[in-house]
């Protein structure tokens, strides 16, 4: 059926027209009283224009033209070119009546049905010639009976023109007509014979063809719900299969038969209204990409393209909370497609590809998900401009750049900060975009994907769950406590018999892995990431295979008991702040159970092998701070892993070895119009010669101070990390200060004091300008700020704690011991307010920071000599 | 003016919360733990399938924990993000305070406790303690 289509388009037009139609009854009604009452017949005739131009629109030509001639009359009487006679009114209403005939017979058959319409068109044809020809004062001044008169031959004349002009068939019909159709024009009661009659045979024919249907309209049997009373309606189903759960549970221990088939029905029913008050929040994603259309063709004439919209699967259902979630995202992605996408019809057509790009979006229901698929047939994503652009932008630096794969070259599209668009235009290139998308998409639990082949196309793959509120959950314990994981990231659970337990997890550095079909999954503990004690006494090792994001990992957990439907319910604000949970849910026994985030607890659990790894440590140096840092990580001789706070570093260098020259004995290279001496680490670390160094290119670390610099020559540069580097254990050996495990494996840091003492260069004291480092509270509530001004202060070499409000300023301040706060000047002034002793900085940007901090070392400086004076004093 | 205040004991402090922010008072109820939560929380409570955070005041005002025999009652409160309950030692009367009595809380306190009491109220024979219940939900 062709209009299958067009169906739910069609459901929609019925049940707003039916609305629309029976307001007007009551409104024509109404303006017959107040005929002078504009806003009435402004509203009257908006109704019969919208639907005249739905009708248009879906091809309905029959109700179109019945609708476009009311419409004209109704328009002369709005712009007072002729008066409200109740004849007028009561062709509207007989339009009304017609227009209704038509909508139920489109309900039924999909058609218009017969056109029996000849004598309304031509009623109405006649009276919009009227109001057009005759004087509107006249008409006004004229009686009915005069009116009436004169109606007649137009009437005729009108009908013979009909008869003239149209071809239909039916036309005949026209001819006997007008004395039908005078009968209201003589009648003076509003409520006209024929409007009685007129749509009688229609629905008979309408009834006999819709027997076998159901006898309720879509009008009838659809209302209008507030969203509010749907979301209660929600609630509470959860409440109710929350408390079948308990029933359920208990019955399990009863006897009583009658109890226990009572419960089972009650389970029944309680599912099938879970679903069916699911269901009311349902929405086909056409409700999205109806708006679709238009966004292309607008951007598409700005940008000077062509672009075919093809779409697959808008009746998707989603829940309303995750359509209007999806709504921007989409809009964005689609932007993005067409505007960064799709080439312009010249290169295209030089590409050998059709003028026109196709935008295609499909999507489609899988395994409790939705899947969104935005696909573009332009230039895919050119990975080496996206690679310039990161650098550009400072999100990335050229090395890390060179040895990016191409997939993590793409993703880069979803940096924050990112755009690749070269001149701003106002439909995308902000730098405000991907990133947003991607976190809007991740907080509604979903997930974006990105790819892309050069010249074929890229790819947006969005995936979402059906529903937030009700979710499928796997129940295991762990430490004698119950989780529940969400069933939508897991893959499988796989159980060890405890004595193979041993051998089929095998450790690699300390982290465990195990072999999955071959591939190497990592394994975490779940009690040693959230810290609870287990006996770890059991028959066998449960790992649940779990998905986070793009990597996989085995999560130990001490027990699995059983799926179940669980209610997510938010945690409280005090414990928003642990990424582990996703949220708390009652279970069967009514106890609370928590939700586990596995994306938290995959971050997390990089976190926890390193502490558990080395708990001794810790237990020695009880008091480490908890720091975020920003390393370098590189290689040198026999150390496979070293580090430096990357904030300490100026730059990295490739030199070649010829460059390398010698001054006072000592090696040296031309940098930058100055000569930069170079030490060799492993000649330090190793003891001469140490190193092997075959290439004939040599890695340099320059460090720098006002414009004297040191080269660090290192075997390679490993990776930039972002840690936090919670233990540290000091070390004996000289060039190091300590140990510390990053990314899951130790790593010594480098002391920048001995690599300056064997420069024989003199900065300042390392040692002592560590010291000197200031602990600094960045005070901001929003995230992203706070993020940027850390950012500064760190590159400034300070250490950071951050703080969202005044209240966690003054804690850092009180437990921390801060050297000073910064913040914006209105937050700023707050603080003062509140902590009328602490230094507070205003901040505005980086170059306020670069003033505060230097105002700051000033200020320390001072109070350092004053400490010194002091002790001096009492020595 | 008169202001009514549903009163308790934490250790020997007296404090007493505006009654109108009070929801309701429960005996000692079963809670789930969260792992690696702030220390102040003592775990979750299923209050008639509501899911309430459950805060131990002796921790939050910095004192030594409950000793093992005080079974400690909860004062679950109203805030504008839910019900949040307050582990005390002891539930007391609720009173009705003349405003005369309030008084700001001196400065001489130390800056972790004075932070969540909003005033003091001078009762006969003993002070009143007006906790601050946005700082004491607040944690960090």
């Amino acid at each position: 059926m062709s209009l299958q289509d067009d169906f739910e388009l069609i459901k929609e037009f019925l049940i707003e027209s039916n609305e629309n139609l029976s307001k007007i009854d009551q409104q024509m009604v109404e303006i017959e009283k107040h005929p002078g009452d504009a806003e009435l017949l402004a509203s009257i005739f908006r109704t019969i224009h919208t639907i005249k131009g739905t009708c248009g629109f879906l091809g309905f030509s029959l109700l179109e033209g019945i609708t476009h001639t009311a419409e004209s009359i109704l328009s002369q009487c709005r712009n007072g070119e002729r008066e409200l006679t109740p004849r007028v009114v009561s062709l509207v209403l007989e339009t009304v009546d017609a227009t209704r005939t038509i909508l139920q017979s489109i309900e039924e058959t999909g058609k218009e049905g017969a056109d029996v319409w000849q004598q309304l068109r031509q009623k109405l044809a006649e009276e919009e010639q009227l109001g057009t020809s005759a004087e509107p004062a006249q008409s006004r001044r004229a009686g009915n009976e005069r009116l009436a008169a004169g109606a007649i031959e137009t009437l005729v004349a009108a009908g013979n023109a009909a008869a003239n002009t149209t071809s239909d068939p039916p036309a005949p019909a026209a001819v006997t007509a007008p004395p039908d159709a005078v009968a209201p024009v003589s009648d003076p009661e509003p409520v006209p014979e024929p409007v009685a009659r007129e749509p009688q045979p229609a629905a008979a024919t309408n009834a006999s063809d819709s027997a076998a249907k159901s006898n309720v309209s879509v009008a009838d049997s659809t209302i209008r719900v507030d969203v509010t009373l749907l979301d209660k309606l929600m609630n509470l189903v959860g409440e109710l299969v929350l408390a079948r759960n308990q029933i359920l549970q208990h019955s399990a221990s009863q006897e009583d038969a009658n109890f226990v088939s009572t419960s089972q029905r009650l389970n029944l029913i309680t599912s099938e209204l879970q679903e069916s008050v699911m269901k009311t929040r349902m929405q086909p994603i056409g409700v999205v990409w109806n708006k679709l259309p238009r966004v292309i063709r607008d951007l598409a004439a700005i940008c000077g393209k062509e672009v075919r919209l093809e779409m697959d699967g808008a009746e998707t259902e989603l829940d309303k909370t995750i359509i209007e979630a999806i709504k921007d995202p989409l809009t964005h992605i689609v932007r993005n497609c067409c505007d960064h996408g799709i080439e312009d019809p010249a290169t295209r057509l030089s590409r050998g590809k059709p003028a026109h790009g196709t935008l295609s979006l499909r999507a489609y229901h899988e395994g409790g998900h939705v899947n969104i698929e935005i696909a573009d047939d332009g230039g895919g994503i050119n990975t080496a401009k996206v690679k310039a652009k990161a650098v550009e932008r400072g999100l990335l630096r050229p090395e890390q750049a060179e040895h990016l794969s191409e997939r993590e070259a793409i993703n880069l599209v979803f940096a924050p900060g990112f755009s690749t668009a070269t001149k701003v235009s106002n439909i995308s290139g902000r730098g405000v975009g991907m990133d947003v998308v991607k976190t809007n998409i991740e907080k509604i639990g979903g997930a974006v994907d990105l790819t892309s082949r050069t010249g074929l196309g890229s790819t947006v793959r969005i995936k979402i769950p059906l529903t937030l509120a009700i979710i499928p959950g796997l129940v295991v314990a762990s430490g004698g406590q119950r989780f529940v994981i969400p069933q939508v990231s897991l893959l499988e659970l796989v159980r060890l018999e405890r004595e193979d337990a041993g051998r089929l997890i095998e450790k690699i550095h300390g982290t465990p892995v195990y072999r999955r079909r071959g591939s190497l999954l990592p394994i975490a503990y779940l009690n040693e990431i959230l810290q609870l004690n287990s006996t770890g006494d059991f028959e066998s090792v449960n790992i649940v295979v779990l998905q986070a994001e793009d990597r996989q990992f085995g999560l130990v957990v001490d027990g699995i008991s059983d799926t179940q439907e669980i209610v997510v319910k938010p945690l409280s604000k005090q414990l928003k702040g642990l990424s582990v949970y996703a949220g708390s849910t009652i279970m069967g026994d009514g106890k609370v159970a928590l939700i586990l985030d596995v994306m938290g607890l995959s971050q997390r659990a990089g976190l926890s092998a390193r502490e558990s790894s080395s708990n001794t440590q810790q237990a020695a140096d009880g008091a480490s701070v908890v720091e975020r840092q920003t390393l370098l990580l590189f290689r040198s001789g026999s150390y496979e892993r070293l580090a430096v706070p990357l904030s300490l570093v100026a730059r990295l260098e490739e030199f070649a070895k010829d460059r390398v020259e010698q001054a006072a004995g000592r090696p040296v290279v031309q940098y930058r119009g100055n000569i930069l001496p170079l030490v060799t680490l492993s000649d330090h670390l190793d003891g001469p010669g140490g190193g092997p160094q075959a290439s004939d290119k040599v890695q340099v670390v320059v460090f720098s101070e006002g414009d004297r610099s040191v080269g660090l020559v290192v075997d390679q540069i490993v990776d930039i990390v972002e840690e936090e580097v919670a233990v540290r254990k000091p070390s004996r050996h000289h060039g190091l200060m300590g140990s510390a495990v990053v990314g899951q494996k130790v790593t010594d840091f480098l002391d920048l004091g001995a690599v300056l003492e064997w420069s024989g260069e003199q900065l300042t004291s390392p040692g002592a300008e560590r010291k000197m480092r200031p602990l600094l509270v960045v005070a901001e509530g929003c995230p992203l700020e706070r993020g940027l001004l850390r950012s500064y202060a760190e590159m400034l070499d300070c250490r950071v704690v951050e703080a969202a409000s005044v209240s966690e300023a003054a804690e850092a301040v009180a437990q921390k011991k801060a050297d000073a706060i910064v913040a914006r000047p209105a937050l700023a002034s707050e603080i003062r307010e509140r902590l009328p002793r602490a230094l507070v900085y205003d901040v505005e940007g980086r170059d306020s920071m670069v003033r505060s901090i230097q105002a700051l070392g000033a200020a320390l400086g001072a109070k350092a000599e004053e400490v010194e004076h002091m002790a001096g004093v009492t020595a | 003016m008169s202001e009514q205040y549903s009163t308790f004991y934490v250790g020997d402090l007296f404090f007493g919360i505006e009654v109108v922010k009070v929801q309701e008072v429960l005996r000692y109820q079963e809670m789930t733990g969260v792992p690696l939560a702030p220390e102040g929380v003592r775990g979750l409570i299923n209050l008639r399938g509501q899911i309430v955070t459950a805060l131990d005041m002796r921790h939050r005002l910095g004192l030594t924990p409950r000793p093992p025999e005080v079974t400690p009652m909860n004062l679950v409160m109203q805030s504008d993000e839910g019900a949040v309950s307050l582990l005390v030692d002891e539930i007391g009367d609720v009173l009705e305070v003349d405003s005369d009595c309030y008084e700001r809380v001196p400065d001489t306190l130390p800056a972790a406790q004075r932070e969540m009491i909003a005033g003091v109220c001078k009762l006969d024979g003993k002070l009143l303690l007006v906790l601050n219940t946005e700082r004491a939900m607040q944690m960090q």
